[in-house]
């Protein structure tokens, strides 16, 4: 403060303390936001003293598109909220409609969404990682990061004909079966991606400008986590021993042997190790499924007249026609059940869950998201209050906002 | 503990408060009168047997079905609702809250249902009203701060209203 403040009177602190503050936009265009979103930064010197975030800049309406798209069609929009782990994405809402439609998978399907899932994490974390790298000046590691995410993507690629917006499954099932060539991909991926790691874990880990600029930064203790709705690495690295595939197991996570990963610091670097140590042990639950995918159908039995049955069926079974028929016309589809589940699933960024309100029609009623991002934000005020501006990227690449999934 | 002795206990606690429930629903839930859904969440998050310690979603939903054919087929009066979706974290289990409200406040069109605010129990849920505030258009009472968080603040109407209709046009760019 430039003066003795207690003199004056209260109405006149506040206005000598308005006018002391610089305020400072922060985005909604700068490299280090990512995507658009904005903050309005109130700074004393350097120090922020108070963030005011301002949301919506990319809101489409996914909501609302929900109750137009029929369950099928709307995997396409969730493609687009986290558009880092599509996979993740797809899965979760899929989830959703299954539990709604009472749909139990085939052993098959449910091994390779958790594949795609897992590998989805691995993406998804190499990107925060790589991209919490680059804010903090450390371009050689993003490098490092994107070159593997470039094989995921690779993968995907041969697995569903698209790299960014994958669509990959659909109700009860899958678009595509996995191939042998996929499988060779990955089991490379395995193979080759634990040497890439300990590079990374080499250029960062103790890297001196690294750690001073990420330890006790953002600190979230353990308690405000969970009132503050933390899930995910974020809720872990306070210490919150809370995953979702081991909470509630959901595909085939209780078949893998793997550990759930924790860190009691809480702070940006805790976060950033937190999601380190996650992709080794996503790697291991790829490890074990892709050498136990077993064997028999990827979509659920015909007579659930839920997914489009194969051609081979459809030309030599009256079932497979009728089938076939019901599910091409738009106004038979299938039919869903009155009523309304919430489902959550442990995505790469926290918990992903919908909450999905059939009218026995095949377009949802309310197709309502809890997109991690959107919850992880509004603790950003809290996180960053005391720190540097310059602790501001490194704060936002921990905490690894899509604004595409914040805003929906 | 399970859901049917969970329930006789909130209900001891919270004669009248706990107005509804149904248990046989794929996801069972437990209805709560407006005027009593601040004490029961602080009892849920503070009960050593409960302890519902993360709010993971609020969710407004606007029941109303204009089409008769598909509103004889749901069931469904018009009404809206505010779904709480409570965890723990320490005991892993979950919980479904209800609060079912009049489509408009007093039947009067143009007037938001009230609903008292939780922002205080769980901090997260402040973003949470505040969106469902701003597309479903519930009213929370005593929110720190209660403005629209996802549409511009000059928006007219809350766009997951089934009554809503898209603005013909906003400040020179074509609605419709």
């Amino acid at each position: 403060m430039p003066l003795s403040l207690a003199t004056l009177d209260p109405a006149d602190i506040q206005k000598s303390q308005q006018d002391y503050l610089w305020t400072i936009n922060f985005g909604p265009q700068h490299p280090a936001t990512h995507t658009t979103l904005r903050i309005v930064l109130k700074l004393d010197g350097e120090r922020v003293v108070d963030a005011i975030p301002d949301i919506g800049y990319l809101h489409s309406g996914f909501e609302k598109l929900g109750e137009q798209l029929d369950y099928n069609q709307y995997v396409t929009v969730t493609d687009r909220m986290n558009y880092i782990s599509p996979m993740a994405n797809n899965v979760a809402w899929h989830c959703a409609v299954e539990k709604l439609c009472g749909l139990e998978l085939t052993p098959r399907c449910k091994y390779i969404r958790t594949i795609i899932c897992e590998l989805a994490r691995i993406s998804d974390h190499l990107l925060c990682v790589g991209a919490m790298g680059l804010d903090t000046g450390a371009f050689t590691y993003f490098l490092y990061a994107f070159y593997q995410r470039e094989v995921i993507y690779d993968i995907f690629e041969t697995l569903c004909g698209a790299r960014f917006t994958n669509s990959y499954t659909r109700v009860g099932g899958l678009f595509y079966d996995i191939t042998p060539l996929v499988v060779e991909k990955i089991r490379k991926f395995v193979q080759d991606f634990p040497a890439a790691f300990r590079d990374m874990e080499r250029l960062l880990n103790r890297n001196l400008i690294f750690v001073d600029r990420t330890k006790g930064v953002g600190l979230l203790s353990k308690e405000e986590a969970n009132n503050r709705g933390a899930t995910g690495p974020i809720a872990r690295a306070s210490g919150v021993t809370r995953d979702l595939r081991k909470d509630a197991p959901y595909l085939a996570y209780n078949d893998f042997d793997f550990q759930v990963v924790c860190a009691t610091a809480g702070d940006c670097f805790a976060r950033y190790y937190v999601r380190m140590e996650e992709m080794l042990q996503s790697l291991r639950i790829v490890e074990q499924a892709i050498e136990n995918i077993p064997a028999g159908p990827i979509n659920v039995d015909i007579g659930e007249r839920k997914n489009l049955p194969d051609k081979r069926e459809v030309y030599q079974t009256i079932e497979g026609v009728i089938t076939h028929f019901e599910m091409v016309m738009w106004n038979r589809g299938f039919e869903v059940p009155v009523e309304e589940v919430y489902c959550a699933t442990e995505a790469p960024n926290g918990e992903l869950g919908f909450y999905v309100v059939g009218d026995g029609s095949n377009v949802a009623y309310r197709a309502r998201c809890r997109p991690p991002s959107f919850i992880h934000f509004a603790m950003f005020p809290y996180l960053i209050k005391g720190h540097t501006l310059s602790d501001v990227v490194a704060v936002l690449g921990s905490l690894n906002i899509i604004a595409a999934e914040l805003d929906r | 503990m399970s859901g049917k002795s969970f329930l006789d206990q909130l209900k001891k606690e919270f004669s009248g408060k706990i107005t509804g429930e149904n248990l046989t629903a794929l996801d069972p839930w437990i209805e709560v009168s407006p005027d009593g859904l601040v004490e029961v969440c602080e009892f849920l998050k503070n009960d050593p047997a409960a302890q519902f310690d993360l709010l993971n979603c609020i969710s407004g939903v606007d029941y109303l079905e204009p089409d008769p054919k598909k509103a004889a087929k749901t069931g469904w009066e018009p009404h809206t609702e505010v779904v709480y979706h409570l965890s723990s974290t320490v005991k892993k289990h979950t919980l479904v809250l209800k609060v079912i409200l009049p489509r408009w406040k007093d039947d009067v069109p143009g007037q938001l249902p009230e609903v008292p605010t939780v922002s205080h129990v769980w901090r997260t849920a402040d973003w949470h009203e505040r969106e469902v505030y701003d597309l479903s258009g519930v009213h929370f009472i005593g929110h720190p701060d209660l403005r629209r968080i996802l549409c511009c603040e000059d928006w007219v109407g809350h766009p997951l209203r089934k009554d809503y209709e898209m603005p013909l046009e906003y400040h020179g760019i074509r609605g419709r």
